[in-house]
């Protein structure tokens, strides 16, 4: 059909919006629209008062514009007149104006309201429909404060059309949700729960979603609609085709009205009621029924509008997590789905698998799946199909699977997208430290994180893996083996070098007596690194350097003359200067007990909620890590000092109660010598390392 | 439903719905970035992808992408037939309905699917009761017979699949 105006043409309207597109470039169209607009302007301000069709096709136009993407700062006031004509379409074009340009000035918005107060007192359906979807559009807080009141009135009454009540029902959901402290619950709420029994169906489409909103914050004073909504799904489920008339769609009855019966069921836990229990059941058990029986017709729209009904009720199941029979129905389809020729459906089988993999009844069930997703993973051509395989395998990961599948991920993410990097690379640390029952695979991994993703691996994931390798004895010379290794690699990333760093700075020893990883081998093969970090990083060198001196004195002098060289001395940047200065000064004073003291082993860190687990939420969400696993992290952490027999109240906050300590004005220097000695060692070992930005002026003073 | 965008394979935007009350400069932002992302698809992708912490719903019929942001708890197959009958009216109003008559029809774009849709949820599903209440609506019109005829070349008509 030729693209002509319907109805009442507004010719002018077409015209333009014609030699706008025929404009052949920005600066053209530019020109035109404000030749318009001048045009607009003088016609709103000119003597002659505008008839009602004249200033509908300017405010039209206005309108136009506005959608193009261009700024329109008038015509307000014209589209607020529109709004008492009688006439039906000047009062649409005003209103589609005022809900697209929603304007705040207090005078405008005590028009329009008033407007509004009229079209709803009117008793005019019509009118009343445009009223309520304008306040549904718009939803500010002026509307709401003048109309929160009267729309549930409205909604419940008697004598109310049934096409505004579906209006207002969502007009006061709209209301709700931007505005619930002027909604208040009254006698009207236990009416509209009633409302699911209307013999309207679009009635009741528009009601449930009212309804739905409306449980979620007042449960109890909603929860008559439990046995209602079953009542009324249980009736579209075993309906023929032909009962339903046009509510029918391709075949399939009610679809949409089905799916929010299913969500608004999935407010409460399951119905205590026997019998509505047992209906609810037979209803879930007819749904995944239908799935399995031949479809009756070819087109997509038909199987949309089915598997729409039956991912919802899956997702009810899972909700309930009570029934095991329909939770290993409900997994068996979505097994089928995820093999499925349509990649929609193997999208959202995969999507809906990670939910099922939480529940114990259904975990195992899950996990006969492996080998389908492991595959997904590898094959999928649709990146987000691949990500949703990803997080399954995440999801599905116990102890009886995690090498594998940390390795699939693994090598998942030497070509994955850059977008979903760092989320993986934090799934896999997650994943590698709660499934380790051997922690040199845990260390592997880590390391081969680092070297496969090095620039997605954050500070939360190698911050773990230090302190992991700290607590545990039984993994420290592995670590400093590994680690050793993995920075012969000519071009290795600066977290491995951050990392390698810190552990060979505390457990270079267990390797030294080899000679191919000797102190000075070891120094060296840093070093040659050096200048290629960052500032963060050469802090953290240069105590790994500090620390070489002390656990091996025959590198002294070779480290002394690189601390002493002015690239280190004289650098530009305050904390490496400083480092490299004190350093310095530390070494040459200090004696071989001292330097042993200062520079002892780190103690074991203390249990605490694992960071990482922190970030992923914080990355996705709140839905995305469940409750279970953030108590499991604090449970996890506990694991941390598995290895060691070291208890020691080791204080994390050591830096702070060390500076207290070292305060000049406190104590004379020579007592603080004395104190230093008598405190347990590791309350008082410097832990620079952890203090990146710690004031060390009172540290500088002892060794004036 | 957040927001509801209809635009072109030149990424412009025929239509815009905003459910969720945004400023003008987050609406431009958002549109500009979700147009690039969708017009990057390949066709034989998924009709749904993971965008900020929404997801989102599109399909293309001939030269013109609908696209939904829904919530996550929102069901994706359930929203790719909002899509679809809202398809389906505009094909119905306008008989056998194309890109121009939306862009020369705007207004009546927005009024029909405010019929079927509002505040994000679909109020009336029935084609016939949405339909009846739109043709009421032009029945009222001040009925000015300006009839004109502009012959518009070639263009694709998009509802295809309309049964």
């Amino acid at each position: 059909m030729p693209a002509v105006s319907k109805g009442d043409g507004m010719r002018g309207l077409a015209v333009f919006i014609s030699d706008i597109r025929n404009c052949k470039s920005k600066e053209a169209e530019i020109k035109r629209i404000n030749k318009e607009l001048a045009n607009i302007r003088s016609k709103f301000k000119g003597d002659k008062a505008l008839d009602g069709y004249s200033k509908k096709k300017y405010v039209c136009k206005l309108l136009f514009i506005f959608l193009l993407g261009h700024d329109i700062d008038f015509g307000h006031m014209e589209a607020v007149n529109l709004l008492s004509s009688n006439k039906y379409t000047e009062k649409q074009i005003g209103y589609l104006f005022i809900s697209v340009l929603v304007n705040s000035n207090s005078e405008l918005i005590r028009l329009i309201n008033n407007a509004i107060k009229n079209d709803l007192s009117s008793r005019n359906p019509t009118f009343m429909c445009l009223a309520l979807h304008c306040i549904a559009n718009v939803g500010s807080r002026e509307m709401a404060e003048a109309f929160a009141g009267e729309i549930p009135r409205i909604l419940v009454a008697g004598d109310t059309m049934d096409s505004v009540k579906q209006s207002a029902a969502l007009c006061l959901l709209r209301l709700y949700k931007t505005s619930p402290d002027l909604v208040l619950m009254g006698e009207w709420t236990s009416r509209v729960v009633h409302l699911l029994n209307d013999q309207h169906m679009g009635v009741v489409t528009a009601a449930i979603s009212l309804i739905t909103c409306l449980s979620q914050k007042n449960p109890d004073e909603f929860k008559t609609c439990v046995s209602l909504a079953v009542s009324r799904l249980s009736r579209i489920v075993s309906s023929a085709s032909t009962d339903l008339q046009d509510y029918t769609y391709y075949f399939v009855p009610a679809p949409w009205l089905s799916c929010k019966l299913l969500r608004l069921l999935q407010c409460y836990p399951p119905p205590e009621d026997g019998a509505v229990k047992g209906r609810l059941v037979e209803c879930l058990e007819t749904i995944l029924n239908k799935a399995q029986e031949p479809p009756k017709s070819k087109k997509v729209q038909h199987s949309n509008a089915k598997n729409a009904i039956l991912f919802e009720a899956i997702s009810l199941i899972i909700h309930y997590d009570s029934e095991p029979n329909l939770l290993v129905r409900a997994c068996n389809q979505l097994g089928q789905f995820l093999q499925h020729r349509e990649t929609n459906l193997r999208y959202l089988a995969l999507e809906s698998m990670c939910t099922l993999a939480s529940s114990e009844f259904s975990h195992e069930a899950v996990k006969t799946h492996i080998e389908t997703v492991i595959n997904a993973l590898k094959t999928e051509r649709d990146v987000s199909v691949r990500q949703r395989a990803a997080d399954l395998l995440y999801a599905m990961c116990d102890r009886s699977n995690a090498k594998q599948i940390v390795a699939e991920m693994l090598s998942y993410l030497e070509t994955a997208d850059y977008s979903i990097r760092e989320e993986m690379v934090l799934k896999v640390a997650i994943l590698a430290e709660k499934y380790a029952v051997d922690y040199s695979w845990y260390v592997d991994t880590i390391l081969n994180l680092i070297r496969i993703a090095g620039d997605y691996v954050s500070e939360e994931v190698w911050y773990r893996v230090i302190q992991i390798v700290i607590n545990r004895d039984d993994v420290q010379g592995y670590a400093a083996k590994t680690v050793f290794e993995a920075l012969q690699a000519p071009a290795c990333h600066e977290n491995m070098v951050k990392v390698g760093g810190y552990i060979l700075g505390e457990f270079g020893n267990l390797i030294a007596g080899d000679p191919r990883s000797s102190p000075l081998v070891q120094f060296n093969l840093l070093h040659s690194k050096f200048h290629l970090c960052s500032v963060p990083t050469r802090a953290l060198l240069l105590s790994a350097y500090i620390k070489f001196i002390n656990l091996f004195p025959e590198t002294k002098s070779t480290i002394q003359e690189v601390l002493r060289s002015d690239s280190q001395i004289r650098n530009s940047d305050v904390e490496l200067q400083q480092r490299a200065v004190e350093y310095l000064k530390l070494s040459s004073i200090a004696s071989t007990d001292v330097l042993a003291t200062v520079l002892e082993e780190m103690p074991p860190f203390p249990e605490r909620e694992s960071s990482i687990l922190a970030k992923l939420k914080k990355k996705k969400g709140p839905g995305a890590v469940s409750v279970n696993e953030l108590e499991e992290g604090k449970r996890e952490g506990g694991e941390l000092n598995g290895g060691g027999e070291r208890g020691g109240d080791s204080s994390r906050s050591g830096a702070l109660s060390l500076l207290s300590l070292l305060s000049p004005s406190q104590h004379p220097p020579s007592s603080q010598c004395l104190m230093l000695h008598s405190r347990a060692p590791r309350m008082v070992a410097l832990r620079r390392s952890h203090c990146s930005s710690v004031d060390l002026h009172g540290f500088t003073c002892l060794f004036e | 439903m957040q927001f509801m965008l209809l635009f072109s394979r030149q990424g412009k935007l025929r239509l815009q719905k905003w459910y969720v009350p945004l400023s003008d400069k987050e609406k431009k932002k958002i549109t500009r970035e979700l147009v690039q992302t969708v017009l990057a698809r390949k066709p034989k992708m998924c009709s749904f992808l993971e965008w900020r912490d929404l997801k989102i719903v599109y399909k293309r019929y001939a030269s013109l992408y609908f696209c939904c942001a829904i919530e996550d708890q929102d069901n994706e197959l359930i929203t790719l037939e909002i899509i679809h009958r809202y398809v389906e009216l505009l094909d119905k109003y306008f008989g056998s309905v194309c890109e121009l008559d939306i862009i020369f029809n705007f207004e009546k774009a927005y009024f029909i699917l405010d019929e079927f849709l509002l505040g994000g949820e679909a109020q009336e599903t029935s084609k016939k009761n949405v339909l009846k209440a739109i043709e009421q609506a032009d029945l009222l019109q001040e009925v000015r017979r300006l009839c004109f005829l502009k012959a518009f070349r070639g263009q694709k008509h998009f509802a295809v699949q309309v049964s």
